[in-house]
């Protein structure tokens, strides 16, 4: 922090929000001093994003916004009008939004895009602000020339889309910069530069008010850590005090899921388990952690190949699962994992090479040949709130997926077996009439692990399962997958870019690059001790994002 | 087990939050849905029972009384040869509301048809179909009614058949594309991976998903099938007279524009009004969420 | 993850290629109508020879009826009158019309300009009334948002032949402000654009106000609100560009619908247009007109697909106009929770 009585650039109190009858956000207050960095951090519906559309005048309009004081950038802007708050926007204050796929108009240029605040704002000539934009453009390590060949958001990967969406609010020097998660669906070497540009404007003296689910990755990048619960601050105060003692059952929660994603592997985790488990049966479930008793392979992969047009997303990957093993594969957006995720289960026909399931031929097969045995291999993805029929409730997803697609409710021994589905992933009973479509994130992906579990499979596929969920959610739902895949014995295929999760549950480890395997072990040795320099590259980039800009320091 | 982190869940399992099935959305019409749910009901009491609702015999003739401007005995006015307006509308509202109901059926009958076919089948299928109703939407619908008309002769069911077939190339448009976007959905996806057979796929998941939406649609569809066919009647190939049709009454009030426009001022009300609350009504019922 | 790559057309061979790949299409589209045409006209009962003579009511003997068939090649087999049809329309012979004993290609030169200008100006007066209509009921608060719905419901299916008639009684009889019927000045032209163009106004305007709607909620709006855009750049330089695709593809098919409502409003305003001619050429049987007219229709309508898709392109750089992210469910989307208070 800067010497002198430091200037307060965003300045909040006693904030209320509420929509129809429901308040969102009760009597919520916060400041942010030049150069300095706060992680406002919540759970999702915890009030997060809606405290910081209302510091920047773009609450939801059918919102009442009653506030004490509200100064941006030393501004008293309560009460200020539309057309007032739009001098303020983009000069003073600049937002980074979370959805970087849909924030930069896909049909406008993005330099244009990147020009706006300067157009709006300043007497700039258009010369000027191109020389600008460019200056600003090779700041965040893009390419300068996109100020002015015309090139569209499309033509841009997801990390330089942020990276853009930086530039251009931080074209106009504002005090005040809101970022509002960041680096969600970011793998982590991005996700890294991103919190370097951010870190730059940081530096240049902007306040940087950072929004996120996730403690762990502000806990390197944050002076002060403001957590919010239910729509009120239960808990502030510097980033390490917090982190060493949380006093609200919310903050310990978001410090347990940070500490479980950050320490955690299967070796520590079996360890805590035994040791947690008292008289627990399951104890003795637990299998061997150092890869001898391997047990005969479920899943063999042979030279698989898959091309689309002239781009190689799977080359040559080869791998055999053992049965009640777990195979993390891991690697950065684009490397082909998800394409080998489908290739397995049968979605895509690969070009070349082969997947045996039980020593039987599994892929490539013609469908008809293999639907009898679906169901020894199932699927758990990203977003599973799009794989359920819209029409169909909890109920009849279960029912469906335990009677192989026969019944449609659930009445007597079969009843008694989705209740038992539901209470095996931790949903109640309760939730059988309710349509998947109105359960939280969380929920939902219990559900498709229980529909994913109801065949009783030998494998189980999961793709991105918990990127998408919050942090203290995620660390919740993968609890949950370390006890049934220690209570089932079944064998997983975890796919993931985000190495905190694979390093929990994952026996062995594949690293995919370029859609070729560059390496592949037990899960100890290649986190301790990776080979190939792309690994290295991956776990550094983790542990950068974990440890924050001052990574010797930490 | 999880503590704090997922309040809802917890909530949830006690069974507090709310849990009927979302199906029937609940919700109200809305005042416009109601108001024109209450303009169709009117008209289907009409159409069934027009005696109670407009005095008089649409037919009868008096020519002392002819061209005479709204007034008590005659609310709307009559006519050149003396017949009373408001009977006249009354008594046109069945075949207006039977025209405009049997035209969308037949239209979307047919054109779901073709747009499942095209939407199931594979390349070479959708391909031809695709042709074929690009064939379709290049003549414009009246052409299309007329010829069919002129092949088999004027009245109301020629133009229901007209009209249909007129607007089936619309709805095949629409199934098709529905079908399709839910052939590579994840929900089939899913359904793919639990093993399913493709039979239940399409009977389960594709159909429902297509065909439903097609109901809201029809439901625009009627207002526009009345409009069509009273159209059809004012060139005079449709409803042949003196059925009391109100574009046939359009067209018989066209020469007393100037001298008595209530004539044609009232059908012409009649129609805008029953096709926006079809329209109105169906916007409405899909809003509900009962037909999604 | 695979880019997306600048439009392939953006060369003269992706043009070249396109402007081929629309001709023979278009051709095929043709042939497809002119068949259709043949077999309708054939279906239609009586004896097109009796039409050329002036009618069923006609007393024509059999010797002149013989050889006005003869005349006119309808004696010959079925499958020669096709083959013999087809190679005149290659050839660009329209036939004369029975009826009006002239060429057709002479009757349609002269009436179809006039058709074509009613419904493109009736295009162009539609687009304008549906901008202004998504600009109030977005911009402008409830009631207006209300309002404008409202209207554009009524519109969209507004009879022309109804509203064709009030407009003439209010602003030709009563206000004089126009002629009510054509008569070779621009003035004449007014209320039939008017007429045709509200209808298809009420359908527009619905389509862009809903893309309006829908792009306000996505994250580029937010995103240009937080860099303080005003309201009406906001409007003009992103959400209307997002609206208007949708809008473009509905004018493919609205312009079909422009010249069916033509048909009807020619006929009220007493224009000399293609329409009017359609009606009695089916009613009297007059095939070579009626073919006439399906072709040229037909034509038309392949140029305006065209030119729509043209438009299109020019609105919408990307490839794939967007299909990939609409039809797509295997984008990876951001953690989003369930409240989503955003």
């Amino acid at each position: 922090m800067s010497g002198g009585a430091p200037v307060p650039v965003l300045d909040v109190r006693g904030l209320t929000v509420s929509v129809g009858g429901t308040t969102l956000v009760q009597d919520v207050s916060l400041t942010v001093a030049a150069g300095e960095c706060v992680a406002l951090v919540g759970a999702s519906g915890s009030g997060k994003t809606v405290t910081a559309r209302a510091a920047l005048g773009l609450s939801a309009p059918e919102a009442t916004v009653r506030v004490d004081r509200l100064a941006v950038a030393g501004l008293d802007v309560r009460g200020y009008s539309e057309r007032r708050w739009r001098a303020v926007r983009g000069s003073r204050v600049g937002y980074v939004g979370q959805e970087a796929l849909g924030a930069l108009d896909p049909l406008r240029p993005v330099g244009r895009e990147v020009a706006d605040t300067l157009r709006l704002h300043t007497r700039m000539t258009a010369a000027e602000r191109v020389e600008a934009v460019r200056h600003a453009l090779s700041a965040v390590d893009l390419d300068p020339d996109t100020a002015t060949d015309g090139r569209l958001a499309g033509t841009l990967s997801g990390g330089m889309r942020q990276r853009a969406l930086i530039a251009a609010a931080t074209i106009g020097a504002p005090a005040l910069v809101v970022a509002d998660e960041p680096t969600t669906a970011l793998d982590a070497g991005v996700a890294v530069t991103v919190m370097e540009q951010l870190r730059t404007a940081q530096t240049a003296g902007a306040g940087l008010l950072v929004i996120t689910h996730d403690l762990g990755l502000v806990a390197g990048w944050a002076d002060r850590v403001v957590v919010v619960h239910d729509g009120r601050v239960v808990e502030e105060g510097p980033v390490a005090s917090v982190f060493a003692a949380p006093e609200h059952e919310a903050t310990r929660a978001l410090v347990r899921a940070a500490e479980h994603g950050s320490t955690a592997s299967r070796a520590g985790a079996e360890v805590a388990a035994v040791g947690d488990a008292v008289g627990d049966a399951d104890a003795e479930a637990v299998g061997d952690a150092d890869g001898d008793a391997v047990g005969d392979a479920v899943l063999v992969a042979d030279g698989l190949r898959r091309a689309f047009g002239g781009l190689v997303a799977v080359d040559d990957v080869s791998f055999r699962l053992p049965r009640g093993r777990t195979l993390g594969v891991i690697g950065a957006s684009g490397s082909g994992k998800t394409t080998l995720a489908r290739v397995l289960l049968g979605l895509e026909a690969p070009d070349g090479g082969t997947v045996t399931l039980g020593g039987e031929p599994w892929v490539p097969l013609r469908e008809r040949d293999r639907r009898h045995r679906r169901r020894r291999v199932t699927a758990v993805v990203q977003d599973p709130g799009a794989t359920f029929d819209e029409r169909w409730t909890v109920e009849r997803v279960l029912a469906d997926a335990l009677s192989d697609g026969d019944a449609r409710t659930a009445r007597g021994a079969l009843g008694a077996r989705v209740d038992a589905a539901l209470g095996q992933v931790g949903l109640g009973p309760a939730l059988r009439g309710r349509s998947p479509r109105t359960l939280s994130g969380g929920q939902r992906q219990r559900l498709a692990i229980a529909r994913a579990l109801a065949t009783d499979p030998e494998v189980i596929v999961l793709d991105e399962p918990v990127t998408a969920l919050d942090a203290t959610v995620q660390d919740a739902v993968l609890t949950l997958l370390e006890r049934l895949r220690d209570s089932t014995g079944v064998a997983m295929v975890f796919v993931s870019h985000d190495l905190r999760a694979v390093r929990r549950v994952a026996d062995d480890v594949l690293v995919v690059h370029g859609g070729r395997a560059v390496e592949h072990g037990p899960a100890a040795e290649v986190f301790e001790r990776p080979s190939h320099p792309v690994t290295v590259r991956l776990l550094g980039a983790a542990d950068r994002l974990a440890a924050g800009p001052d990574a010797g320091a930490a | 087990m999880s503590g704090i982190a997922e309040p809802r869940l917890q909530a949830d399992a006690s069974g507090a939050a709310g849990g009927r099935s979302e199906r029937f959305r609940g919700g109200t019409l809305g005042p416009a849905g109601l108001v024109a749910a209450g303009v169709v009901a009117v008209a289907v009491l009409a159409a069934v029972w027009p005696a109670l609702l407009g005095g008089g015999d649409p037919l009868a003739v008096h020519p002392e009384r002819a061209l005479q401007a709204p007034s008590w005995t005659a609310p709307f006015g009559t006519d050149e040869s003396g017949r009373d307006v408001l009977a006249r509308i009354v008594a046109g509202t069945r075949a207006s509301l039977v025209v405009g109901v049997v035209a969308t059926l037949v239209g979307g009958v047919a054109g779901v048809v073709l747009g499942v076919v095209a939407g199931l089948g594979g390349r070479a299928v959708d391909a031809v179909v695709g042709r074929v109703t690009e064939v379709a939407f290049a003549l414009p619908l009246l052409l299309v009614a007329l010829v069919v008309i002129a092949v088999t002769g004027p009245g109301p069911v020629p133009a229901m058949l007209a009209v249909g077939a007129a607007t089936a190339p619309g709805y095949a448009r629409i199934v098709r594309g529905l079908v399709r976007t839910a052939r590579r959905s994840q929900v089939v996806e899913t359904a793919v991976l639990l093993g399913r057979s493709p039979a239940r796929i399409v009977l389960r998941h594709v159909l429902p998903a297509a065909l439903w939406p097609v109901v809201a649609v029809a439901t625009l569809g009627v207002g526009q099938a009345v409009v069509w066919a009273s159209a059809l009647s004012y060139l005079g190939v449709g409803t042949p007279p003196p059925a009391p049709e109100w574009g046939a009454m359009l067209a018989d009030g066209r020469t007393y524009l100037q001298t008595a426009p209530w004539m044609s001022a009232f059908p012409g009300l009649a129609i805008v009004v029953l096709a926006t609350a079809v329209t109105v009504l169906g916007r409405a019922v899909r809003r509900t969420g009962a037909v999604r | 993850m695979r880019r997306e790559h600048r439009h392939a057309s953006a060369t003269w061979r992706g043009w070249v290629l396109w402007g081929l790949r629309r001709a023979a299409g278009g051709i095929g589209v043709l042939w497809a109508v002119a068949t259709i045409v043949f077999v309708a006209i054939r279906l239609i009962p009586g004896d097109p020879a009796l039409a050329i003579l002036g009618g069923p009511g006609s007393q024509a003997s059999a010797e002149a009826v013989a050889q006005v068939r003869h005349e006119y090649g309808l004696d010959r087999p079925v499958l020669v009158q096709y083959a013999v049809f087809l190679g005149r329309l290659a050839s660009g012979h329209l036939g004369d019309s029975y009826a009006f004993r002239t060429p057709v290609a002479t009757l349609l030169g002269q009436q179809l300009p006039v058709t074509l200008t009613l419904a493109v100006l009736g295009l162009v007066v539609a687009w304008v009334l549906a901008v202004v209509a998504a600009w109030w009921s977005t911009q402008r608060g409830r009631f207006a948002a209300a309002l404008t719905g409202a209207l554009s419901v009524t519109a969209s299916v507004t009879p022309h032949f109804w509203l064709g008639s009030v407009l003439i009684v209010v602003f030709a009889s009563a206000l004089g402000w126009v002629p009510a019927v054509s008569d070779g000045t621009a003035g004449g032209w007014v209320l039939p654009v008017v007429t045709v163009a509200v209808p298809v106004a009420g359908y527009l305007a619905e389509t862009v106000r809903d893309g309006v709607v829908d792009a306000q909620r996505s994250a580029f709006a937010l995103a240009a609100r937080s860099r303080g855009e005003t309201r009406a750049g906001l409007f003009g330089r992103h959400l209307l560009r997002h609206a208007a695709l949708p809008g473009i593809a509905l004018s493919a098919w609205a312009f079909g619908s422009l010249v069916s409502g033509a048909v009807v409003v020619e006929s009220v305003f007493a224009l000399p247009g293609v329409g009017r001619a359609l009606v009695t050429a089916v009613t009297q049987r007059d095939m070579p007109l009626v073919a006439g007219i399906a072709l040229v229709s037909a034509a038309t309508y392949v140029v305006v697909l065209a030119v729509a898709d043209l438009v299109e392109r020019v609105v919408d750089p990307r490839a794939d106009g967007g299909r990939a992210r609409r039809g797509g469910a295997r984008a990876p989307r951001p953690g989003r929770g369930v409240a989503g208070a955003r």
